[in-house]
């Protein structure tokens, strides 16, 4: 079964074409990298599949919902972590993951939490105003929120952006082995292509809007003759047609 | 010559953000408007229309006045508070991807509103009891009824207002703190209806606290509930509520359209 489906998706502002007739999907159990450079589209079309932005055309079906009429239901089986989105500064690392977990009617939510914390370091944090934190911290407790309803698709954008190089490995690995022990699919941004090579099963590039190309991460190195993602990625940004 | 052009740079800086914001532009000559409106109506009805005998009970109805107007500016500031901290904490992004509905959220705004009123009003009501030996609970139960339809006033407003934050973003916030006390003339807290210009009159027949501080006075001035006046405030007050509703989700679909949730916090 699909995670995600889209289906010629598009978004149109007064003066922008953000989004242009864009489809793919995504199966449970997998990774898919969403690429591009900046204005892209990519915020857009995640923007869209989280429900806060809605489509000029085309339709978006979640975990078997369609986002234009029950997104809720939808919603309440995903979550979403963002480095560009805070949690409340003067809540505690704990209060803030038990915000959330009412809002996602976690059960037996203290258990969930220690377990969280736990698993992203953030034990020693638990009581410390979130505001305090350093943005590599931050980053963490924004994961361990995104994980705690157990969510059966991730919308991940840019995870490991603030984190040290061994908290982003750890991080990755925590993202493969809740894959492999869930089923669940996971929607990464990133500009990290060494990361993107390492999570992801297949990437969407996209372009001004549009899908600029699509395959697994050897595909794309294999039909572009590059080295590796990073190089695929400049390529793909910096060549004329799309 | 350096000196000037550095604080020509700071200068120019708050220049460029009150020509791009009209909420901004338009407090600065709005809170001395406010003041001179709401005092001059006032000193009219204390020099003119004050019969004798009669300045102790409108002292009275002035305390009152004072006190249950708060209620209105508490429950407004309440609601919109609340909600403007989540946009300075840039956390609407994850509340609006989580399962939480928009009544959901109003109703969570509302319940703070609501319990941030009664906290703040308990000192106010003490002090009043003790210095001036008000008690603004004398006339009995029917206080709750004027309560009630206060609290109910400050929510629509506040509704009126998280619409239009949704509309302008963070850049309207200073609608959050002018709007309710922008009432407040026409609210006929401080004296009765009569005092306004009959062209104002309509527009303060159209609120509830005219009503209500009208029922107020006479309760207060001759001891006799006016049920009349209670029953236009709550019907005023319900019809408001609709109306503050159905903006308020009509501006939450064209935010969800024009991507202003994305970016309400910038």
């Amino acid at each position: 079964m699909e995670a995600i489906r889209v289906e010629n998706l598009t978004k149109r502002y007064p003066e922008t074409l953000a989004v242009d007739d864009l489809s793919f999907s995504l199966a449970r159990g997998r990774i898919l990298g969403l690429l591009g450079g900046n204005g892209a589209g990519k915020t857009t079309t995640i923007s869209m599949l989280l429900g806060l932005l809605v489509p000029t055309s085309g339709r978006i079906t979640v975990l078997g919902h369609d986002m234009a009429t029950h997104r809720f239901a939808a919603l309440a089986r995903m979550n979403f972590s963002s480095p560009y989105i805070s949690l409340p500064a003067r809540l505690t690392v704990r209060e803030n993951l038990e915000v959330y977990g009412h809002l996602y009617n976690v059960p037996k939510l203290k258990a969930r939490i220690g377990q969280l914390a736990e698993q992203f370091k953030l034990t020693a944090l638990l009581n410390r105003a979130a505001g305090e934190l350093s943005a590599g911290q931050k980053t963490r407790v924004a994961l361990a929120k995104s994980f705690l309803n157990q969510p059966e698709l991730l919308l991940l954008d840019e995870p490991t952006a603030s984190l040290d190089p061994d908290t982003g490995d750890y991080v990755r690995t925590a993202l493969e082995d809740y894959r492999r022990e869930t089923n669940a699919a996971i929607l990464l941004a990133s500009h990290n292509m060494a990361e993107v090579e390492r999570l992801c099963d297949e990437v969407v590039m996209m372009k001004q809007g549009r899908m600029a190309d699509r395959g697994t991460p050897a595909e794309l190195i294999a039909r572009y003759g590059r080295e590796d993602m990073e190089d695929v990625f400049l390529h793909i940004a910096r060549s004329e047609a799309l | 010559m350096r000196y000037a052009r550095r604080v020509w740079g700071l200068v120019y800086r708050h220049l460029c953000m009150y020509r791009r914001s009209w909420p901004r532009l338009a407090e600065i000559a709005y809170w001395p408007t406010l003041e001179l409106l709401i005092w001059g109506f006032t000193a009219n009805f204390f020099s003119h229309d004050i019969h004798a005998g009669s300045p102790i009970l409108a002292g009275a109805a002035l305390i009152g006045g004072v006190l249950l107007w708060e209620i209105v500016l508490r429950a407004q500031i309440g609601v919109t508070l609340s909600f403007m901290e989540e946009i300075w904490s840039r956390n609407l992004g994850h509340l609006f991807v989580s399962p939480l509905r928009p009544a959901e959220m109003l109703l969570a705004l509302l319940a703070v509103s609501a319990v941030r009123t009664l906290i703040g009003l308990l000192p106010a009501t003490i002090i009043a009891f003790l210095l001036y030996h008000y008690d603004l609970f004398a006339p009995g139960p029917v206080m709750v009824l004027f309560f009630l339809n206060l609290l109910v006033m400050g929510w629509w407003v506040a509704l009126g207002i998280v619409s239009l934050l949704f509309r302008y973003g963070a850049g309207a916030e200073a609608l959050a703190w002018t709007i309710a006390f922008g009432i407040t003339p026409v609210a006929c807290v401080f004296y009765p209806l009569a005092s306004l210009p009959y062209w104002l009159q309509p527009v303060a027949q159209a609120l509830p606290a005219a009503h209500i501080f009208e029922g107020l006075r006479a309760l207060l001035l001759s001891g006799h509930t006016e049920w009349g006046q209670l029953a236009i405030a709550t019907g005023l007050n319900s019809a408001w509520m609709l109306a503050a509703i159905a903006v308020f989700g009509a501006e939450f679909r064209l935010a969800r359209i024009r991507g202003a949730l994305i970016s309400i916090g910038e």
